[in-house]
């Protein structure tokens, strides 16, 4: 390992610019003639928009144009689409009802944009927004699973009869069936998996622009992909074919899923830019991020797991609900299907799984994947299940774990994944010893002697990253293929620009692919720059989500690399007159092995530049370019284990300790990883003691700003104890399996395992408020 | 409309707002100075704290006019020329940011942090006087690390002083 | 926002006569609760007229047996006044406990009086310690400032200029923040005044905005102790109920913090 090489706590290159102010987020893009829009918003959950008046709203000072739903439609714009295709377990296709960018029609949520005013300035936008009159009739409305699915209950889409989009199956339920039938234990376990408001700090927002002459969009936006971004904006929406536009994201300030996806602020903003042939400025205040962004989870669920009477497991049959809102997001069927289910094996040898998931529409905003998406819900309801079996059964719930480890791998589980490698009892043995698990006894009784009721929870997760390969996930529906690209230029002074089609919104790619860079090379990352972003830059990327960067994106870089080593080691061999298979590479020299005979980087980089001496026949220049499609996903995996306090007098619980040990293969940047992990950790933690959207019957978000939803402050949370255990991942060349989202999937369990056991009550819905502790503990 | 006359990061400027303009618009919009970030529209977040007179306060929370004669910094005077403030070094140092769009809000209240408790610093203080500032990367581990580094620092830059 | 008019008041007379100016005026203490229901275009008054630089309504005294605040003292310089710290250092404690470091910088007494949010925290010690609003007009008992949500005795431009504690033999707050928005979801305030009369006022629990507790004055006053609260049970009827905290639940948070409250006084 060199001192920037692989393994490498690198402090990152990206930070100087955020640390003074100079970070380059969208909002922060200023172009001359700029115009600002304000979107109109419905107040109701469910209604029909029977007219939009704008007249008087026209006549105010500073605005260039109202414009409408109706608008959009005359125009062609397409309906925003949902990426992966699910099928019924009757065979028939999902069912799904159009979503118009601005509502022509029908408003199905609150916060659904109508009409959108341009003018001079942001606060006349916003005047002038006030003026204009939509005529609304209110309609009943749904605001959740429960009331969707009733009899009688408001439809929201004629297409999807009952409000269900799917329902939908995996595994065997006969053997399932037949498992149960031979269980000498069967726990069972109701729960809900609440509903998150992604709440990236930098909210949503877009800068577009129309080029006249050059009939030439250009369209900044806070985005996790903006080759997928531009793809659709093209493809489906129509609003401008491939070339002749510009998808940049800049600096992003937080994604954890939101970002992935093309909402209807930033599809009107480059539209409208035609439209009033003006630069069009968008940008979403927190208010918006709440009713407009895509939210998370929100599953309710039922599950059984049958044991066999030494405490095996034998087979697990869950049904499971799951929340869609009032329209298909880009990626949100995938989430509780292929994202959720085929995780449900855990860490476990279960024989048999079969698992039932209805998807269903609400007068809700939609719902897609954030942080985890589908690996959350799903190790949640395992390890909530473990740890209700370990009680039910009167085992230690390390023990039942353990007993029913994988242990051997490859392991193909009963429901589509193989994983590949791992080592579950590293894992559970070093958080154990971390937070001495065998003492805690003592530890519980002397807190008791305190008045203060302690608990200890375990949480043992598994999550599939990186989805691919892409033939695979095209086979179960997927729109688009799950590869990523790379390219790299050795310019001809032997500095290196890696172009990725990932994109770093916090990940510090910036630091850790150059550290890829430095380990193969043996250059300093002074010399190494990033690119990223920018679709006139970078040939093509699917973008950085489901911890895909590194292990699809880091391996495309090595992919490339190796392409220019192989051409830099001809021109090497040739200028050495050495053979090239005796051309090693050395802190940034091409040596012969076993002389003294070396030529640098920069000379075989101006070698090939100057094309002066090259092999015969060899093109000139030193840039290669790589896709690459992994043959697997990649499996982290993990223990969680958390102590607490809960106070009786106020239900409010305090940490004590929280201990993760994660496997995640190779680690390139331990800061970065541990960085990931303690930000996972705060969401999973948010999940299962503060935050949750809340909507009235009627619709409304209650939770509908930071007063009222509990967002993880730095006094809510402990300082973490991480540690790694490592097997290397065998599916890419890296060994990497993927960080950023395994302490979100795992840490909820461990939270409310814990304080389930200090109360004695396992009956406990996230998030665990002071309140509803209080009563689990006084009924 | 009104002129409001300040001192920004040392220089005198003097700008034409509506009355209606807060703080952070006018260091944004009309001084490009873009280091300081809206994250939110109930006061809560923090990414807009700057420093008035000495105190860091939240500038999406105060009007224009309301700063007229005050001595205001951004996160863009904090540094020395190219040497950085302790506390923007100890932010990098411990990787106490990750997309970095709370960073400059966090920097300037975490600076005040220090000031106020004279360098003498523990976890538990950290995490309650970051109760206004909302990160949600970095799970706030390196953030409260960093804080209680740059107070060990800044103890030492003063003494060399 | 709205687009309004900024006037910064040099005095206490100035201030009243641009209010009189305005079609529809409003004082602008701190802005830490005004300027967010602006920014929701909640609020639209034609002009705001800015006292946080009136140096006549800034500074605290204690003289005797009273600490006074003046009202456009921002809790910071309360929470850190050595004066206050020594005299009723449960109202320093309060004061510390106000929002987040930001937002004590800024906010004042003052404004945090004539707004009287159900769950703000001076309500509760101006209650409890039987404090005197003192106006540009006239001074106001505790018991007859209050007038339920966001309602004061305060008429149309008059201006708070102080407020006057007695300070009490032995007084002790406990505050149990709304996890949200850190607001009180129910303090408790204390006092044990040298006459040796018991009052106990709870923010953030009431339908009906701040409130004395008499069950917890009762027990109390028989018996200064956190353990003579074990008894009492506080109705939740008229209390507040949210997704933050039910009725029961505010109730049983009255009791507790009551108690330790009681230990904090000591």
């Amino acid at each position: 390992m060199g001192v920037e090489g692989i393994g490498a706590r690198v402090v990152r290159k990206e930070d100087r610019r955020f640390i003074t102010g100079q970070g380059r987020y969208v909002d922060d893009v200023k172009m001359v003639g700029m115009s600002y829009a304000h979107f109109i918003r419905s107040p109701h959950a469910h209604a029909k928009v029977k007219g939009i008046d704008s007249t008087e709203a026209m006549k105010m000072p500073g605005v260039i144009a109202v414009l409408t739903g109706q608008q959009i439609v005359d125009d062609k714009v397409g309906n925003l689409i949902c990426g992966w295709a699910i099928t019924s377990k009757d065979g028939s296709p999902m069912k799904m009802g159009a979503w118009p960018a601005m509502a022509p029609e029908t408003v199905r949520f609150v916060g659904q944009a109508v009409a959108v005013v341009i003018a001079e300035t942001k606060n006349q936008a916003k005047d002038a927004a006030e003026a204009v009159v939509v005529d609304y009739e209110e309609l009943p409305a749904a605001a959740d699973i429960k009331a969707a699915i009733k009899p009688g209950a408001p439809q929201l889409h004629p297409e999807a009869p009952g409000n269900i989009v799917y329902d939908w199956h995996l595994g065997d339920e006969a053997a399932v069936k037949d498992a149960f039938s031979k269980a000498a234990n069967v726990v069972t376990l109701d729960l809900t998996n609440n509903r998150l408001v992604p709440n990236a700090m930098e909210p949503r927002a877009a800068v577009a622009h129309y080029d006249q002459a050059e009939e030439h969009y250009t369209l900044y936006t806070t985005s996790q992909n903006p080759h997928v971004a531009r793809l659709v904006l093209s493809a489906f929406y129509n609003i401008a074919p491939e070339h002749k536009l510009r998808v940049i994201a800049p600096d992003v300030g937080g994604g954890f899923g939101s970002k992935i996806y093309i909402y209807p602020e930033e599809m009107v903003a480059l539209w409208a830019s035609k439209k009033v042939n003006r630069p069009v400025k968008w940008t979403g205040d927190r208010s918006e991020a709440f009713l407009t962004d895509a939210h998370g989870r929100d599953h309710v669920s039922k599950a059984e797991m049958a044991f066999d009477k030494d405490n095996k497991i034998l087979g697990l049959r869950v049904k499971t609900h799951a929340n869609f809102g009032a329209y298909m997001s880009l990626f949100s069927s995938a989430v509780p299907t292929y994202l959720y289910a085929t995780l449900l094996s855990g860490q476990y040898v279960i024989p048999a799984i079969y698992a039932e998931v209805i998807g269903v529409y609400t007068n809700t905003t939609p719902v897609d994947a954030y942080r985890g998406a589908g690996r959350p819900e799903a190790s949640y309801l395992i390890e909530r299940m473990m740890e209700t079996a370990a009680r039910q059964l009167k085992v230690d719930p390390a023990e039942l774990r353990k007993k029913n480890f994988i242990t051997t791998f490859p392991y193909q589980t009963p429901v589509i994944m193989a994983y590949d490698i791992g080592d579950f009892h590293a894992s559970i043995d070093a958080a154990m010893k971390a937070i001495d698990y065998a003492g805690f006894p003592a530890r519980k009784a002397k807190a008791k002697a305190d008045g203060k009721l302690r608990g200890i929870g375990l949480s043992c997760y598994i999550e599939a990253c990186g989805i691919a390969p892409s033939k695979a996930v095209g086979s179960l529906g997927a729109g688009v293929g799950l590869w990523e690209s790379a390219e790299i230029r050795v310019n001809p002074v032997g500095t290196i620009e890696v172009l990725t089609g990932s994109h770093s919104h916090g990940q510090g790619h910036e630091t850790t692919f150059c550290q890829i860079i430095a380990e193969r090379l043996g250059v300093p990352i002074s010399q190494v720059s990033i690119v990223h972003g920018d679709t006139d830059k970078v040939q093509f990327g699917m973008g950085t989500y489901g911890s895909r960067s590194l292990a699809v994106g880091g391996t495309a870089i090595v992919k490339a690399m190796e392409k220019v080593e192989a051409k830099a080691k001809k021109i090497a061999a040739h200028a050495l007159e050495a053979s090239e298979s005796d051309i090693v590479i050395e802190n940034g020299e091409f040596k012969v092995t076993g002389t003294d005979k070396s030529i640098a980087l920069p000379m075989v980089a101006l070698a090939a530049y100057t094309a002066h001496n090259l092999p015969d026949g060899m093109e000139p220049g030193l840039k290669e370019t790589a896709f690459y499609d992994p043959t697997n996903f990649t499996f982290p995996a993990g223990a969680y284990i958390c102590e607490l306090e809960v106070d009786p007098g106020t239900g409010k619980t305090s940490f004590v300790n929280f201990v993760a040990a994660d496997d995640f293969g190779r680690l390139i940047n331990p800061m970065i990883v541990e960085g990931q992990v303690h930000g996972g950790l705060a969401q999973g933690i948010g999940q299962a003691l503060l935050e949750g959207a809340v909507y009235d019957d009627t619709g409304q978000l209650v939770t509908a700003s930071f007063m009222d939803y509990t967002m993880p402050r730095a006094d809510d949370l402990p300082s973490f104890q991480l540690s790694h255990t490592t097997t290397l991942c065998p599916g890419n060349p890296l060994g990497v399996k993927g960080c950023g989202e395994a302490g979100a999937i795992g840490a909820s369990a461990a939270v409310i395992n814990a304080i389930t056991d200090a109360i004695g009550n396992n009956k406990l819905e996230m998030p665990a408020t002071p309140d509803r502790v209080w009563h689990a503990i006084h009924g | 409309m009104s002129t409001v006359k300040l001192t920004v990061n040392g220089r005198a400027v003097s700008v034409d707002v509506e009355d209606r303009t807060l703080l952070v618009h006018l260091l944004r919009e009309n001084l490009n100075l873009t280091g300081t970030h809206v994250g939110c529209d109930t006061s809560q977040c923090g990414a807009c704290v700057v420093h008035v007179d000495g105190r860091a306060v939240k500038s999406c929370t105060m009007l224009a006019g309301q700063a007229a004669g005050s001595n205001v910094t951004t996160i863009e005077g904090l540094a020395k020329g190219d040497e950085l403030h302790p506390m923007q070094a100890a932010f990098r140092d411990n990787h106490g940011l990750q997309c970095g769009y709370c960073t400059p809000g966090m920097i300037m209240s975490a600076v005040d942090i220090v000031h106020r408790h004279s360098g003498k610093l523990d976890e538990e203080t950290v995490r309650h006087e970051l109760e206004g500032n909302i990160c949600r990367c970095t799970g706030y581990h390196n953030i409260v690390k960093a804080v209680l580094d740059a107070a060990g620092r800044m103890k030492v830059a003063q003494a060399a002083e | 926002m709205y687009e309004t008019n900024y006037h910064r008041a040099s005095s206490v007379a100035d201030a009243a006569a641009t209010f009189a100016k305005g079609a529809e005026s409003k004082f602008l203490a701190g802005g830490q609760t005004l300027l967010p229901v602006m920014k929701q275009r909640l609020a639209a008054p034609s002009d705001v007229i800015d006292l946080s630089k009136v140096q006549e309504m800034i500074g605290i005294e204690v003289s005797g047996d009273t600490v006074t605040i003046k009202a456009a003292t921002p809790h910071y310089d309360v929470a850190q006044s050595d004066a206050v710290k020594k005299a009723i250092p449960a109202l320093a404690k309060l004061a510390s406990e106000i929002g987040d470091p930001a937002v004590r910088y800024r906010g004042t007494i003052g404004g945090s009086l004539a707004n009287n949010d159900p769950a703000a925290d001076y309500p509760a010690a101006v209650l409890a310690l039987g404090a005197v609003v003192k106006t540009n007009k006239r001074s106001i008992a505790a018991e007859d400032f209050f007038k339920g949500l966001f309602s004061t005795a305060l008429e149309d431009g008059e201006i708070i200029t102080a407020v006057s504690f007695p300070v009490p033999a032995k007084a002790g707050y406990a505050k149990f923040p709304n996890p949200a928005s850190r607001f009180a979801l129910t303090g408790v305030f204390v006092a044990k005044t040298k006459s040796g009369d018991v009052r106990v006022a709870a923010t953030g629990a009431s339908q009906s905005g701040v409130m004395r507790v008499a069950p917890i004055e009762q027990a109390l006053k028989a018996n200064w102790a956190a353990s003579a609260l074990d008894s009492v049970t506080i109705p939740a009827s008229g209390l507040l109920a949210d997704i933050h905290g039910s009725a029961d639940y505010r109730a049983n948070l009255v009791k507790v913090m009551g108690q330790r409250a009681v230990t904090a006084a000591g």
